[in-house]
């Protein structure tokens, strides 16, 4: 199976009539936009704001990132939402490049986060490197949550769609910089190839305990359904979107799913250092029955393949610990080593344990920082959103906002500041 | 500017004598003794040690109160920016007057301090959360490693320069965890890690399992009927307005609210403001949650004696195993002291 991203490289946007992408510059034609979001009678209104890295911009409460895309040689993007179902990871995708879309709204549920575009919150978040077209909604009065949730998630797939449609439509393909290829064939012919390489797959542990905290695989609701394998072009070509209101700092956004760092690091070393079998998206259930069940699940479609190795990332902290738990457990005693990767919370101090749950199996553990960590971030002279909501969010609290504007919070409220997805560099260390 | 160290030494290092001076009272001295010397040639000009205070071992440990007092008031007149002690390697007194001296000092005069020691020194064991305590070889032979090793600390803490983590720095950890930005990202991270896990190669897991407390459950009711039972959740449950402040996530305190009136939750009286669920549905009836309607029934058909007045509630997300733990001891104490024979705990 063979993908190719067709990259726009994004530096810079700007307003205009209408959308396309020049030099480099992605014009976004504000009015059209924002009609396009306003064809859904779920809101009330819509606002498009534009974030640049290194402004002194504030983006508050964000919900979900999504990064503009669209199938070159085919229809939309994301199947089951914004393209006919079939299967993505194949053929061309045109990529916007540094470009990304964020949605924004009154808070949905007490889980989102903030994005920093300056100072010192800048670094613990991916989003202030990007050139960020922001979607601000008012939803319908009375609209109940749960509508609400799934009206911004369509919101912003639709929006990052539109953009990359419009640019392809204007002729974008001239402006490609940078076709990255990602190419792996069946497990069969890769085995054949590779016959002495390690066999490593990889488990993502994606968030499925409904009430708004649920993850899309083609569009199907991944809490009702069971660990399934997938090839890894499909994870970075739009197969996973998340439906997420949980804390800021770990949830996977449907960037990151896209960007997915650790199946990218896996492909880049196969054929060379180990031969990546797939991808397993699998379930965190709120019922020990359901995580045992993914874990049994999750080991027997390794073994199947012949896996002398697993990569597990996990989503969220606390009650996902214990699958967290289970899946190490039930790899490493069917002789399958590996490696898990979690953020911590170990207290405002770092003094106490940082899981909620523990298994000597787990004993590679990769830490992508402490959660409850606190950070002071100054005032910003622009503020995009509401941001009274941080007495709302995970990891802040009625204080946190002070008079002028500054803010004294738990590092999980900023968001994917500790993506378990392994995507940033931050990880714990005793001091 | 010239920061001001002091120095503390036992009478051995002070060159006044072994064993048969290990009574030696305290005493201070204007500028180096003994391992001073090298420190103060590796602070260079940044800093001076300005005096060395010096106490025999045996002196310390069995009049620990007085030689902590005396040896502090010399200190503080003394008037430091930073305090440094020993190197104590594996003696375990020097090594417990080292830790206690420089506790006392960073607690009292509020500076940073550095001891030294060896790893199985049970001065370790009592002050590494109390102060920076270098890790050393176990005997003097050690010195010319240890004497850079603590000055390099001193000098970063006196410079306020940022400290990093212990395994680099050099220090024995003092059990907390702290973020820090790696050279990798956490995938390449785990890529490099499985590889060397597969090839049986060393490598360093980033946290080490913790070990839980196993509490072993109270034994069964025996007459439910005489039993007065106590509410607790972790679910969030407060009186309208969460008057005590309670946080949505990663909570430090619970709170006790009395509910001897009460004999049902309503969304006029009680919300919820757990941030690790949807809410919806606890806001339209709290008793989803925290069960005080069924309860009100049960104690009315005599299937228990009573519901304890008070009852208890926190939010269970993000919460610190050590906080719950708190939480947990501090409850059980209130329920026993009030005669209370069990208790429901509803979580979410």
């Amino acid at each position: 199976m063979r993908l190719e991203l067709h990259k726009v490289k994004i530096e810079k946007l700007a307003f205009a009539e209408k959308t396309y992408v020049q030099k480099r510059t992605l014009y976004i034609g504000r009015a059209e936009a924002e009609q396009l979001i306003l064809e859904d009678t779920r809101f009330i209104s819509a606002k498009i704001d534009l974030a640049m890295p290194g402004e002194k911009t504030r983006i508050i409460p964000v919900k979900d990132v999504v990064e503009p895309r669209v199938k070159l040689d085919g229809e939309g993007y994301f199947p089951g939402f914004f393209a006919p179902m079939k299967k993505t990871g194949e053929g061309q995708t045109l990529v916007l490049d540094g470009a990304a879309v964020v949605t924004c709204g009154p808070i949905v549920a007490f889980q989102e986060g903030f994005i920093d575009m300056s100072g010192p919150g800048a670094p613990y978040s991916p989003f202030s490197q990007t050139c960020n077209v922001v979607l601000s909604v008012e939803p319908r009065e009375g609209l109940e949550k749960h509508q609400y949730e799934t009206a911004l998630r369509e919101a912003g797939l639709k929006l990052a769609l539109f953009i990359a449609t419009a640019c392809r439509d204007g002729g974008a393909a001239s402006q490609v910089e940078e076709v990255q290829v990602f190419e792996k064939e069946d497990t069969y012919k890769e085995n054949a190839k590779y016959p002495d390489l390690p066999k490593i797959i990889y488990v993502c542990m994606n968030i499925t305990q409904g009430l708004l905290h649920d993850t899309y695989l083609y569009a199907a609701d991944l809490r009702p359904a069971l660990p399934t394998l997938l090839h890894p072009n499909e994870v970075l070509d739009g197969a996973m979107v998340s439906g997420n209101c949980v804390s800021a700092c770990d949830k996977n956004t449907t960037w990151h799913h896209l960007h997915n760092p650790i199946v990218q690091e896996l492909y880049k070393r196969h054929g060379k250092e180990l031969n990546f079998l797939g991808v397993i998206p699998t379930q965190e259930s709120t019922i020990l029955d359901g995580k045992l069940r993914a874990a049994a699940l999750n080991l027997s479609i390794a073994q199947q393949l012949g896996a002398d190795g697993v990569i597990v990332s996990e989503e969220g902290y606390g009650n996902p610990d214990t699958d967290l738990c289970l899946n190490a457990k039930f790899f490493e005693n069917a002789g399958i080593k590996s490696v898990v990767v979690s953020d911590e919370s170990a207290g405002t101090d770092g003094a106490s344990q940082s899981l909620a749950d523990a298994t000597p199996e787990m004993t590679a553990f990769i830490s992508t920082g402490n959660v409850n960590e606190m950070i002071e971030v100054p005032a910003m002279e622009r503020i995009i959103g509401y941001p009274a909501a941080i007495a709302e969010l995970s990891g802040g609290s009625t204080e946190s906002l002070r008079e002028d504007g500054s803010m004294y919070v738990e590092l999980q409220s900023v968001i994917a500041s500790t993506a378990e997805i392994g995507f940033n560099k931050l990880g714990c260390e005793w001091i | 500017m010239t920061y001001r160290i002091v120095h503390y030494i036992n009478q051995f290092y002070a060159g006044i004598g072994g064993e048969e001076k290990a009574d030696y009272a305290p005493e201070v001295r204007e500028g180096v003794v003994g391992p001073g010397m090298q420190i103060q040639k590796l602070l260079e000009n940044d800093a001076v040690v300005v005096g060395t205070v010096i106490c025999g071992d045996g002196f310390y440990g069995e009049n620990t109160e007085e030689a902590r007092a005396k040896c502090l008031e010399m200190i503080a007149a003394l008037k430091p920016d930073a305090f440094v002690a020993g190197p104590a390697f594996n003696a375990g007194r020097y090594g417990f007057a080292c830790g206690d001296i420089a506790a006392a000092v960073g607690e009292k005069l509020g500076i940073p301090t550095v001891t030294a020691m060896y790893h199985e020194n049970p001065g370790v064991e009592l002050f590494s959360k109390k102060t920076y305590i270098v890790a050393t070889g176990d005997s003097a032979r050690a010195m010319g490693q240890a004497l850079p090793a603590m000055t390099k600390l001193l000098h970063k803490l006196v410079m306020k320069e940022e400290m990093g983590p212990a395994r680099l720095e050099g220090y024995i950890h003092r059990g907390m965890r702290k973020s820090f930005f790696h050279e990798k990202s956490g995938a390449e991270r785990a890529v490099d890690m499985l590889l060397a896990k597969l090839r049986g190669e060393p490598y360093r897991t980033e946290y080490e399992m913790p070990v839980f407390n196993k509490i072993p459950p109270a034994p069964p009711v025996k007459d439910l009927k005489k039993a007065k039972i106590a509410l607790i959740s972790s679910g969030g449950i407060v009186p309208k307005g969460n008057p005590d402040h309670i946080r949505v996530s990663s909570a430090e305190s619970y709170g006790a609210y009395d509910i001897s009136k009460l004999e049902d939750m309503t969304p006029e009286n009680y919300e919820s403001i757990h941030g690790g669920y949807d809410r919806e549905w606890a806001n339209i009836d709290p008793d989803v949650v925290l069960p005080l309607d069924v309860m009100r029934e049960l104690e009315a058909e005599g299937v228990f004696a009573k519901i304890h007045p008070v009852f208890y509630t926190t939010t269970g997300t993000g919460t610190a195993v050590a906080h719950a733990e708190r939480f947990g001891q501090e409850i059980g104490e209130l329920l026993k002291n009030a005669e209370v024979d069990a208790a429901i705990l509803t979580s979410t």
